[in-house]
C-alpha cells in the first residue's frame, strides 16, 4: 500500500483537527479500510486512528436508550448490549469472527455503510440516532445509498444512540464466502409501531420494508408477512444469489425475525 | 519512520516503522517472530491472529504503529516457561490437529482465546469461533477436537474417529 | 492393543513440535543477507496484445535494482508439459511455448509480463505499479467458455492453434464400436451432462521462492514451495534457464500445504534465480493471496456428458462420455495427463462395466492454468459415474445400495481387467459397503428423516462406492501412456556410526507427517527406538533423486524404496554381523534388532553392527566395505487401488436452499495402514475438501475473463462450521500385492469419494420433499441454486 503519516489522538478535538489536513482519513478498527488501502483502493496521505479516543467507547443506558461509543468495538457491543438490547448485541456477535470483532467499530461500519454490513440494519431498524462532532442525525436521514451517508467532509460518527424496542431480532443470512449478509433482516416492535429493515438485498443499500412495517404493526407474527411480496426490482444480483433469490431472503428472513424477537 | 515501542511475550521491544507498516510485518520482518503466518490480504484466513492486550486480533489488519504500548502475544509465547508445550498446544498435538502447520499458529491463538472467554465450549461454540480461521488440511475434525480436549472435555466420546 | 509405537501405532507427530511454536521454517520465514524483493506486473486482461512497456520512468524509482520483460527471456526455453498425449487421429498434442514473462501476448488475467526488484517489498510495488502504468497493452476479445472456444475458433488463446483444441482423445479407440453397440441394444440409457466445477486449490501458505546465486563458486539456490523439488530442479535446468543441474540446488522446507498446486513449476521461481545471477543478491518472492488465486494451478473444470446403458433391473452394460477439459492458457507440468490417464482409465469405477469409451477435448482458453488438485481427473471420473448410477437408480426406481452391490467386483474377480486399461490388483468393495451401511446406520435413517422434517428440514442420503489409482505410478506404464519423466522413487539409509539413522527420501511432506511415520517403519523394521531414526526431505543437494509427493504415492512409491533400503542395511548388517561373529553370513538371523548366529547365544546388536562398519578394524576389505549406507530406488509394479464407500446425509431448508451436511461417513480400504491417527486425518482433510467442492467452491470467471472469486471475499472456503464432525474407517483391508508395505495410499480418497456423495444427498432430499422434478444440480450446490432448482 502507499505509505501515509499515522497519527493517533486522544480527543475528539485533535482527531477533528488532524482529518482537516489534506489526504486525511480516519481510521477505527481498521477491518474494511485495511484490505482496502492493500489494493491500493484508497491512498491516505494521513491516518487518523480513532480507537485511542476514550470519550469514543462504551456502551452506556441512559434516558434516550442504549448509546454505544463510536469507536466501541462489536465485541464489546456483543456482550454489554446483552442485557439491555439483546436482538442488537446478537447483530454485533454476527459481524465477521470473533479476531474481526476485537477490532471493527460500529462507528467505521456505518461511516462505511457497505450495502451487505450488520450494523446498517440494526441503526434503520432500531430508528437510531447517529452523534457525530457536528449534529444527530436520524436513521432514516443517514443512509443514502451503498456507501453513502449524510456524513460531511471532516465529519465524524462519535457515537450511536438506540431507542430499546419491546421485541427485535436480527437474522442473517450468510454470503458463504465473506460471511457478510447475503441479506439479513432487522424487526423492531415499538410501542407505536414496527420497522423492518434490510440489508445485503438492494442495490441501494440497507432499506426498510414498509409494507411488512404496516403489516407487522397491525398483527405482530409471522403469518402477517405470508400475503406480502418483494419485488426482485432493483436487488442485487451476483454469484452468490440472484435478485429474485434475495427477494425471496427477504420475506423467509423477516417471517424468522419476527418468529424469533424477543 | 517513527519508533514504535509494545511488549511482545512479555519482553518490551522498539522498533522504526513506517506508517504503513503492519503489525504482523513488524512481528515477522521487524522482530523475526516468523511463527505468525500471512495467508490472506482481506482480513479472512486468520493465520495471523495474535493477541493484543489479551483479545484475538488479525495482525495483518492493523497498523504496527496502532499497537504502541500495547501487550502483544504470538505463536512463540505460547509454549510454558520451560518451553514444553502448554495445554492447547498439546491437545493439538495429541489429536493431530494440525498438518502443514501453516495456520496452525492463528489457530492456536484463536483456540487460547476462546478457552480464555469460554472455558467449556461446546462443539457448535468451537466451530462458530473459529469461523475466521481457515485451514485447508485437516476438514476441521482434529482442531475441534483438539480445542475440546485442551477444555477438558472427553473429545474421544463426542467426536467419532 | 493398538500399538504405541512402529508400524500400525498413531505416534504423534514430531514435527508439530515446531509447527506448534512457531518454529517452522516455511520459505517466506526464511531472511537472506543482502536479499531484494520482486515484484511481478502481471496483465489485468485476460487477452491482449504487449505493444510497448516503458520501463524508463519506473527504473528510476527509489531502491529499484532491475526490471525484467519478457524480452529478456525470449531465448530461453519455456515450461514444458510432462505428458504427451496424441490425439484419437494420431497426432500429437499442440504445445504453446510457457515463457518465464509473457512476451507479445498476455493470455490470463494474472499472466506475468514484467518484474521488477528492489530493495524493499514496498519499493518493488510501487515501481511495478508505474510500470504497469506505462504499459500498453491492446485488449483482445477473451476466450472464456469452454464450448464457445471449440464451437467458434475465429479467436485463438494461441494463434498458432487453430482450434483452441490441445488434444482431441478417445480412450479407448478400439472400444468404440463395441460400446456403441451395447447403447444400441441397451433396456435402458440414462444421459446427463454435468460441469465439475473449477477450484482453486488454496494452500494456506502462498507460493513463495528465494533465488541465490554465488559468484565465487557459480552455483544457484533456489528455495521454494514445491512438492517436488528435484522436478522443479530437472525443469530449470533442462528446459527453461539452463543452469547444470549439479550447479543448481532446490530446497523446499517446510511447505505448507500443496494439494497439487505446488508440484508444479511456475515462471516466478526462474525469474528469482535469473535476477539473483544479475543481482548477485538474494532475490525474493511472495505470492499475495490474489496473486495465488489468478496463478496457481487451478482444478478440475470439465464440462461432461455421460451416458449409461443399463438393463432394466440395473446392470450397467456401457459407458460412454464426452468431455470438455479445461487447460486455461497454458500448459501446467501435468496438465495434460490429468483429464486423460488420471480420469479416463478410471471410468469404469468399482463396477464390473463391460463396455467403456471416453472422449476429452483438452480447450485452451484465456484462463488460468489448470492442473492436477487433489485426486486430479479420478474425482472428475467418480463424480461423473456416481451421479449418474444415482440417477439410474431413480429412472428405474431401484435401490442404491442394491444396484451398485449388484454391479460392484467381486472379492474372488480380483486381479481385475477394466475395458479403460488397468488391472485392479486386490479390492473388496462389498465389505466396505457393508461396513459403511452399518457405520453411517442406514437403517435409521427415516427415523431421522422424520426429526428433520419436524424441523421444516427435508433430509436426504448420498451414496458413492469409489475406487482411485494412486500410487503414481509406474514408470513403465506411464512411458507407454506419454509421460517424459518417470515415477519410481528413491530413499537412502545412513545408519551413523552411533547406532542412530539419517533417511534422506524422495517423498516430500507438506503436511502428511514423513518425518513421523517413515521414522515408525524404519524403526520397527530395524527393531529401534523411533527416536534414533531421523526423516531428511526437500533439499536436492542431501536427498537422492527421487519424484516428491502427490498422487497418494508418498508411502506407496517412496516408502517402498525405503523400505528396500532397509532391507539392504539389514543384508550388509548380516555380512558385517558374520564377519564379527566369526560365522557364516547364511547362518546370521536379524531380529528385535539383534544380529544373531541361528541357533547359539551369539549375537551383535544393531548398535555393535554399525560402530563396527565405521570403525572397521581388521576388516577384510576385498569382501565387505566399511561404513553402513543404502540407496534403493524403487519402480511399481502397478498402481495401487484404494476403494470404499461414503454415506452423506444433508438437510435442506426449502425456504432458502441451504445444505447443512448432518453426518458424513467413512469406509475405506487403504490396505495396510502405517499410522491410523494420520490416515484419519488425510481422510478428513480429503473429505472437507469435497464437501468444499460440492457445496462452496466456485472459481467464476466473467465473460471478459475477468476471476470474479479471486480472494476469500467471494471464493467459499470450507469453514469449522461448514462441516461435522466425520465417521471415517479403514478397517476392510485388502493388502496391495505389489509393493512391500501392502499400502494403498489415503491422501486423495476423501476429495474423490465425497462430492457424488453430498450431491446425491441434496437431490435425495429434494426427491423425498416432492421435488421430484429436479433430476442435477451443478456443484458448487450453493443455497441460490437449491432453491432455483426448487422453483425452477
Amino acid at each position: 500500500m502507499h505509505n501515509f503519516d499515522f497519527v493517533k489522538p486522544s480527543s475528539i478535538a485533535d482527531a477533528v483537527k488532524a482529518l482537516s489536513k489534506e489526504g486525511a482519513q480516519a481510521l477505527s478498527g481498521g477491518q474494511t479500510l485495511t484490505p482496502t488501502m492493500k489494493q491500493r483502493l484508497a491512498a491516505p496521505t494521513v491516518l487518523v486512528s480513532l480507537t485511542g479516543i476514550d470519550e469514543m467507547k462504551g456502551v452506556c443506558l441512559g434516558e434516550d436508550g442504549l448509546s454505544i461509543g463510536a469507536a466501541t468495538p462489536h465485541a464489546v457491543v456483543a456482550k454489554e448490549a446483552a442485557k439491555h438490547y439483546p436482538a442488537l448485541a446478537m447483530l454485533a456477535g454476527g459481524i465477521g469472527d470473533p479476531a474481526v470483532r476485537n477490532r471493527g467499530t460500529i462507528g467505521g461500519s456505518l461511516a462505511n455503510n457497505d450495502p451487505a454490513a450488520c450494523y446498517p440494519a440494526g441503526v434503520l431498524g432500531s430508528g437510531a440516532t447517529v452523534v457525530t462532532n457536528r449534529r444527530k442525525i436520524a436513521a432514516d436521514d443517514y443512509f443514502q445509498g451503498m456507501f453513502t451517508t449524510a456524513l460531511e467532509e471532516g465529519e465524524i460518527i462519535t457515537g450511536v444512540t438506540f431507542p430499546i424496542p419491546e421485541k427485535a431480532a436480527y437474522v442473517k443470512f450468510n454470503q458463504p464466502a465473506s460471511r457478510f449478509a447475503l441479506t439479513a433482516v432487522f424487526v423492531a416492535k415499538f410501542k407505536d409501531g414496527v420497522r423492518v429493515a434490510v440489508t445485503g438485498a438492494s442495490n441501494d443499500g440497507v432499506f426498510r420494508w414498509s409494507e411488512a412495517e404496516k403489516a407487522l404493526s397491525g398483527h405482530f407474527a409471522a403469518s402477517a408477512v405470508e400475503g406480502l411480496s418483494v419485488s426482485s426490482d432493483g436487488m442485487i444480483g451476483d454469484l452468490h444469489g440472484t435478485p429474485a433469490y434475495r427477494a425471496n431472503l427477504v420475506k423467509v428472513l423477516t417471517k424468522r425475525a419476527v418468529a424469533a424477537a424477543q | 519512520m517513527t519508533k514504535v515501542t509494545m511488549t511482545v511475550n512479555g519482553k518490551t521491544v522498539s522498533g522504526e516503522v513506517e506508517g504503513r507498516t503492519l503489525l504482523s510485518s513488524f512481528l515477522r520482518e521487524g522482530l523475526g517472530l516468523t511463527g505468525t503466518h500471512v495467508g490472506c490480504d482481506t482480513s479472512q484466513c486468520g493465520a495471523c491472529v495474535v493477541h493484543l492486550d489479551g483479545k484475538a486480533v488479525k495482525s495483518c489488519t492493523m497498523f504496527a504503529a496502532d499497537a504502541a504500548g500495547a501487550s502483544v502475544k504470538t505463536i512463540e509465547g505460547m509454549n510454558n516457561p520451560d518451553g514444553s508445550l502448554s495445554v492447547v498446544q498439546q491437545a493439538f498435538q495429541d489429536h493431530h490437529g494440525l498438518q502443514c502447520g501453516f495456520c496452525t499458529p492463528g489457530m492456536v491463538m484463536s483456540s487460547a482465546a476462546l478457552l480464555a472467554e469460554n472455558p467449556k465450549p461446546t462443539e457448535a461454540e468451537i466451530r462458530h469461533y473459529l469461523e475466521g480461521n481457515i485451514c485447508r488440511c485437516t476438514g476441521y475434525h482434529n482442531i475441534v477436537k483438539a480445542v475440546l480436549a485442551a477444555s477438558g472435555q472427553d473429545a474421544a466420546a463426542m467426536a467419532a474417529e | 492393543m493398538p500399538k504405541d509405537t512402529g508400524i500400525g501405532a498413531s505416534s504423534k507427530r514430531r514435527e508439530d513440535v515446531r509447527f506448534l511454536s512457531g518454529r517452522g521454517n516455511y520459505t517466506d520465514d526464511l531472511a537472506m543477507h543482502g536479499q531484494t524483493y520482486a515484484v511481478f506486473v502481471r496483465s489485468n486482461v485476460a487477452h491482449g496484445r504487449i505493444k510497448s512497456i516503458d520501463t524508463s520512468a519506473a527504473s528510476k524509482m527509489p531502491g529499484v535494482l532491475a526490471i525484467f520483460t519478457g524480452e529478456d527471456f525470449k531465448d530461453v526455453g519455456g515450461n514444458p508439459a510432462g505428458w504427451l498425449i496424441n490425439s484419437r487421429d494420431g497426432t500429437p498434442m499442440r504445445e504453446p511455448k510457457r515463457p518465464v514473462l509473457a512476451h507479445g501476448k498476455v493470455r490470463h488475467v494474472g499472466d506475468a509480463y514484467a518484474a521488477v526488484v528492489a530493495e524493499t517489498y514496498n519499493q518493488a510495488k510501487d515501481a511495478a505499479q508505474q510500470l504497469a502504468d506505462d504499459s500498453e497493452i491492446e485488449e483482445l476479445p477473451a476466450i472464456v467458455d469452454m464450448r464457445k472456444a471449440v464451437a467458434d475458433p475465429s479467436n485463438r488463446v494461441h494463434d498458432e492453434i487453430p482450434d483452441n483444441l490441445c488434444f482431441d482423445w478417445g480412450w479407448i479407440e478400439d472400444n468404440r464400436a463395441a460400446v456403441d453397440a451395447a447403447f444400441k441394444s441397451a433396456p435402458h440409457i440414462t444421459t446427463l451432462e454435468l460441469v465439475n466445477n473449477r477450484l482453486v486449490p488454496n494452500a494456506m501458505e502462498p507460493r513463495s521462492s528465494i533465488g541465490e546465486y554465488f559468484p565465487g563458486t557459480g552455483d544457484y539456490k533456489l528455495t521454494t514451495t514445491s512438492q517436488n523439488p528435484h522436478l522443479t530442479r530437472l525443469l530449470v535446468s533442462a528446459f527453461v534457464l539452463g543452469i547444470p543441474e549439479n550447479k543448481l540446488t532446490v530446497v523446499a522446507p517446510d511447505v505448507g500445504g500443496g494439494f497439487g498446486s505446488k508440484i508444479y513449476h511456475y515462471g516466478e521461481e526462474a525469474l528469482v534465480l535469473a535476477a539473483s545471477r544479475k543481482l548477485g543478491r538474494p532475490v525474493r518472492w511472495t505470492a499475495e493471496r490474489t496473486e495465488s488465486f489468478l496463478t496457481d494451478a487451478h482444478g478440475r473444470d470439465h464440462v461432461t456428458k455421460i451416458e449409461m446403458a443399463s438393463t432394466k433391473d440395473g446392470e450397467i452394460l456401457a459407458i460412454r462420455t464426452e468431455t470438455l477439459a479445461n487447460v486455461g492458457a497454458y500448459l501446467s507440468n501435468f496438465s495434460t495427463a490429468t483429464p486423460t490417464f488420471l480420469h479416463g482409465t478410471l471410468m469404469a469405477g468399482p463396477y464390473k462395466v463391460p463396455h467403456v469409451y471416453v472422449n476429452v477435448k483438452t480447450v485452451f482458453t484465456n484462463t488460468a492454468p489448470v492442473d492436477a488438485y487433489r485426486g486430479a481427473g479420478r474425482p472428475e471420473a467418480t463424480f461423473s459415474i456416481e451421479r449418474i448410477v444415482d440417477k439410474m437408480c431413480r429412472e428405474l426406481g431401484l435401490d442404491p445400495f442394491e444396484v451398485r452391490r449388484k454391479n460392484l467386483i467381486q472379492p474372488d474377480q480380483f486381479p481385475y481387467t477394466t475395458p479403460v486399461g488397468l488391472v485392479y490388483d486386490t479390492g473388496n468393495y462389498q465389505a466396505t459397503l457393508d461396513k459403511l451401511i452399518e457405520l453411517a446406520d442406514v437403517a435409521g435413517f427415516e427415523g431421522r428423516a422424520a426429526a428433520s422434517k419436524a424441523k421444516g428440514k427435508l433430509r436426504g442420503m448420498g451414496l458413492s462406492t469409489w475406487i482411485e489409482a494412486c500410487g503414481i505410478a509406474p514408470s513403465n506404464l506411464v512411458g507407454v501412456l506419454g509421460s517424459r519423466v518417470g515415477l519410481y522413487d528413491a530413499a537412502t539409509v545412513r545408519v551413523n556410526a552411533t547406532g542412530n539413522i539419517s533417511v534422506m527420501t524422495g517423498a516430500h511432506s507438506h503436511g502428511q507427517g514423513h518425518e513421523t511415520v517413515f521414522a515408525q517403519i524404519v524403526a520397527e523394521k530395524l527393531g529401534i527406538a523411533e527416536s534414533s531414526v531421523e526423516i531428511v526431505h526437500g533439499d536436492t543437494s542431501k536427498i537422492p533423486f527421487g519424484m516428491g509427493s502427490y498422487g497418494s504415492r508418498s508411502l506407496a512409491v517412496c516408502g517402498a524404496a525405503m523400505t528396500k533400503a532397509v532391507d539392504k542395511i539389514i543384508a550388509k548388517g548380516k555380512k558385517i554381523a558374520a564377519h564379527m561373529l566369526e560365522a557364516s553370513e547364511n547362518d546370521i538371523v536379524f531380529a528385535d534388532g539383534k544380529f544373531s548366529v541361528a541357533g547359539t547365544d551369539k549375537a551383535k546388536s544393531f548398535g555393535e553392527i554399525a560402530f563396527s562398519a565405521y570403525v572397521p578394524h581388521n576388516y577384510p576389505l576385498e569382501t565387505l566395505e566399511p561404513g553402513l549406507e543404502e540407496t534403493a530406488f524403487y519402480d511399481p509394479a502397478n498402481f495401487t487401488y484404494p476403494a470404499g464407500a461414503y454415506l452423506c446425509e444433508v438437510e435442506v431448508d426449502p425456504e432458502t436452499g441451504k445444505v447443512d451436511i448432518a453426518s458424513f461417513t467413512c469406509a475405506d480400504d487403504f490396505g495396510h495402514v502405517m499410522n491410523p491417527m494420520i490416515v484419519e486425518g488425510q481422510v478428513h482433510g480429503g473429505v472437507g475438501q469435497g464437501i468444499g467442492q460440492a457445496l462452496l467452491e466456485n472459481t467464476a470467471y466473467d465473460e471478459n475473463g475477468q476471476l470474479l472469486t479471486a480472494s476469500y471475499m467471494d471464493y467459499a472456503m470450507p469453514r469449522a462450521d461448514d462441516v461435522p464432525f466425520y465417521t471415517v474407517d479403514h478397517s476392510c483391508v485388502t493388502p496391495c500385492t505389489h509393493n512391500p508395505l501392502g499400502v494403498k495410499g489415503c491422501g486423495e480418497a476423501g476429495a474423490i469419494g465425497s462430492p457424488p456423495a453430498v450431491v446425491n444427498a441434496v437431490i435425495d432430499a429434494l426427491h423425498r420433499g416432492g421435488h421430484t422434478h429436479v433430476k442435477h444440480i451443478d456443484m458448487p450446490v450453493s443455497p441460490s441454486r437449491v432453491w432455483q432448482a426448487i422453483n425452477g
